[in-house]
């Protein structure tokens, strides 16, 4: 967020003069704590005060961890050391090799990928109204994943290409779920049954090519299947970032949209949204965020579910909280890759399988707390 | 409909189902990764000479042929035990997470001890599928009423997937114990010989007698459970030996299998559609019929990738998900 030249900040709490909040702020009561105005000339924009304070703490402890990424390792390194070799000054050439050829790309993948996994689980969660309609739930990872082995197998092609096959995968996947839940509406529960059935035939399909390929070949898809980042370099990662620095603003742009369809399809109606055409816009885009995150990582599991879930219990937002939502991801997939990269040192874990069986216990507790409070 | 012609409808379908298995039968018998003509395979199964064609088709298929069949019985009749109980048609024990729990328990087990005896998982098995059981069904209905059908299938779903990452973790991260357990864990029958198959036979079969037993019961409780009492069924008592039903054969068919999903879910449905809602008469179909889609999926396993083999759940995938899809699609999943 920028604050330009003439732009001033004003919090619109009972403190603030009353000529730099709008009237109807000042008279809403006890919410004036709750946000944050930025104006920028005639442009102005609302933030809840703890969905930032939340975010800059993401923020914070996802940088922490990337820079914890870049000393630990077989080879340790000191702060100094690591900033030292990531910005060419050091004098150890070994040390500069292995932060900037190995450790920072990895690091950038994984927090690009994390938020990507991230904003693309607040969209479909938002949009089904179901913690469980998530892009790794519903086949849409799955299809990725039959698109990227289908050109690794099938016609033995190279990275740029099998992130292609996956994003076409992904889309692909994601248009027969769209499909076959439509009836007359998209009802939430509909939608994730019809992708966990979509995901199992996939699933399946996948299984059928590994068994039909080459032994190396196998191999090559067996690794990717698991999630993992072990052997990220620059063009995976610069990849990925871009595509999140096309596709990350184009979301947090629809969030708000997305905020006023939640509230019900009729009633954004009435409010000037165009429901239909903004709901096929959110889904191109969430599932072109998960696309380019397969394509990068492999399917790297239950993070798509976890963040949104997680950021929306620390924000306590009525919104949808896309930002908090991408931090999170970036936030654990970083951390999930440090542990699977250290847990059994020298044997480095696919980060996939860190999120799984982590996030498959958080799924369940979180099921178990939910329809306890509310048995609808 | 009279109850002539319904009696007469009702036992033909029961004909059809037996002919068909029996057809399967022969034709899991027949195939395989080793051509041998169908007269010879006829003749070697009542003569069995000593050759090697004779000890692929009596060592090999009869074998696996007998237990994807008392595979199938128990998936299929724990799949009609659980949606006649739930009155619930997405009631699966793959999809409800039965089997999943099962086939972690197993897993935990011989990472744990290291024992690959059948003997000595099954007991696992059993105490995974109780567990998963009670787990999906406080889950999906919170302890306090009946649960739909969605929020049930959701409950399950959420369970199964948890629980395949974490055998997942398991699997990877001890790969030398697991070498030979990777193709359990997808589901397979292959290669399991006589000893599995008695290990979990009696089992199933307690299992299948307690489902018959429960039928007229759950007949009572398809009329809402007040009614069923007032017409003299014990809920509770009928509830608990349903479900220990279900555990002994969703438990003992993983056992020997591994996790097999989707088999438990269609087979009862088109079983409804021909007979009737009539608890009696489908259990018996569906103990005829499940065993008929296993096989039939375990003969596709090995013809289409030949002379490689699937594993049979990769392929009860492939033949039930869309079974699941057009379930769901109807316009409403109606309860029972």
């Amino acid at each position: 967020m920028k604050v330009s030249g003439g732009a001033n900040v004003a919090t619109n709490g009972p403190a603030s003069s009353g000529s730099a909040s709008p009237s109807w702020a000042s008279r809403a009561g006890p919410t004036n704590r709750r946000h944050v105005v930025v104006r920028a000339g005639t442009l102005a924009l609302r933030f809840e005060r703890r969905a930032l304070i939340v975010g800059a703490v993401l923020m914070t402890a996802a940088a922490a961890v990337a820079a914890a990424a870049l000393m630990i390792g077989d080879y340790p390194l000191t702060p100094a050391q690591a900033l030292g070799s990531l910005f060419g000054f050091g004098d150890d050439p070994l040390a500069r090799y292995f932060v900037q050829n190995q450790r920072a790309p990895r690091v950038v993948a994984a927090a690009a990928v994390g938020a990507a996994l991230g904003m693309s689980g607040c969209v479909f969660q938002s949009i089904s109204d179901n913690p469980l309609g998530s892009p790794d739930v519903i086949g849409f990872t799955t299809g990725a994943a039959t698109g990227a082995l289908a050109q690794i197998i099938v016609f033995d092609a190279g990275p740029a290409a099998i992130s292609g096959g996956a994003v076409a995968g992904g889309f692909a996947a994601a248009t027969a779920v769209y499909l076959l839940a439509w009836r007359r509406g998209l009802a939430g529960f509909r939608l994730v049954l019809v992708g966990v059935g979509v995901a199992a035939l996939l699933q399946a399909c996948n299984a059928l090519l590994i068994v039909r390929a080459s032994l190396t070949a196998a191999q090559t898809a067996a690794v990717w299947l698991a999630g993992s980042l072990n052997a990220t370099t620059w063009t995976e990662a610069s990849l990925v970032t871009v595509a999140l620095a096309v596709l990350g603003p184009a979301a947090l742009t629809l969030s708000r949209p997305l905020g006023t369809l939640m509230m019900g399809d009729d009633l954004a109606a009435g409010l000037g949204v165009r429901v239909e055409r903004r709901r096929l816009e959110l889904v191109a885009v969430g599932v072109a965020l998960v696309c380019v995150a397969v394509a990068a990582a492999g399917p790297v599991a239950f993070v798509a579910l976890a963040a949104p879930q997680l950021a929306k219990r620390l924000t306590r937002t009525a919104g949808t909280g896309m930002a908090s939502a991408g931090s999170m991801g970036a936030l654990l997939v970083l951390a999930a890759d440090l542990v699977a990269q250290r847990i059994f040192a020298p044997t480095q874990l696919p980060v996939g399988v860190v999120t799984g069986s982590l996030g498959g216990v958080y799924l369940i507790w979180l099921l178990a707390r939910e329809w306890r409070r509310n048995p609808a | 409909m009279t109850g002539q012609r319904l009696w007469r409808r009702r036992a033909t379908g029961l004909a059809g189902a037996a002919t068909a298995l029996a057809v399967f039968s022969l034709a899991s018998v027949a195939a395989g990764s080793n051509p041998i003509p169908l007269g010879e395979v006829w003749r070697l199964l009542f003569g069995p000479d000593g050759s090697f064609e004779s000890i692929i088709v009596h060592e090999q298929r009869i074998p696996r042929t007998l237990l994807a069949v008392a595979v199938g019985a128990a998936l299929g009749t724990a799949g009609a035990l659980m949606q006649s109980l739930t009155r619930n048609p997405l009631a699966d024990p793959g999809i409800l997470g039965i089997n999943a729990g099962a086939s972690l328990a197993v897993v935990a087990a011989v990472a744990v001890f290291g024992v690959t005896s059948v003997w000595f998982y099954l007991w696992f098995a059993f105490a995974g599928a109780a567990f998963a059981a009670v787990a999906v069904y406080l889950l999906g209905g919170a302890g306090r009423r009946s649960p739909t059908p969605a929020r049930l299938a959701l409950a399950g779903i959420a369970i199964s997937m948890a629980v395949a990452a974490i055998v997942e973790t398991v699997i990877l991260a001890d790969q030398k114990a697991f070498n030979e357990f990777r193709f359990w864990a997808a589901g397979s029958v292959e290669g399991r010989g006589y000893p599995v198959l008695w290990a979990v036979a009696g089992f199933i079969c307690l299992g299948l007698l307690m489902a018959a037993a429960c039928g007229p019961a759950l007949n009572a409780m398809a009329l809402g459970e007040d009614t069923g009492r007032a017409l003299g069924v014990h809920i509770g008592r009928t509830r608990v030996l349903v479900m220990f039903a279900v555990t002994l054969l969703a438990g003992a068919a993983t056992a020997a299998a591994g996790p097999i999903g989707f088999i438990g879910l269609g087979v009862p449905y088109l079983a409804r559609a021909i007979c009737g809602p009539d608890a009696r008469w489908v259990i018996p179909y569906t103990v005829l019929a499940a065993p008929v889609v296993l096989l039939a999926a375990d003969v596709l396993a090995r013809v289409v990738v030949a002379p490689q083999e699937l594993q049979v759940g990769i392929m009860s995938a492939i033949l039930g998900a869309p079974m699941f899809i057009a379930v769901v699609r109807r316009r409403r999943i109606e309860a029972l």
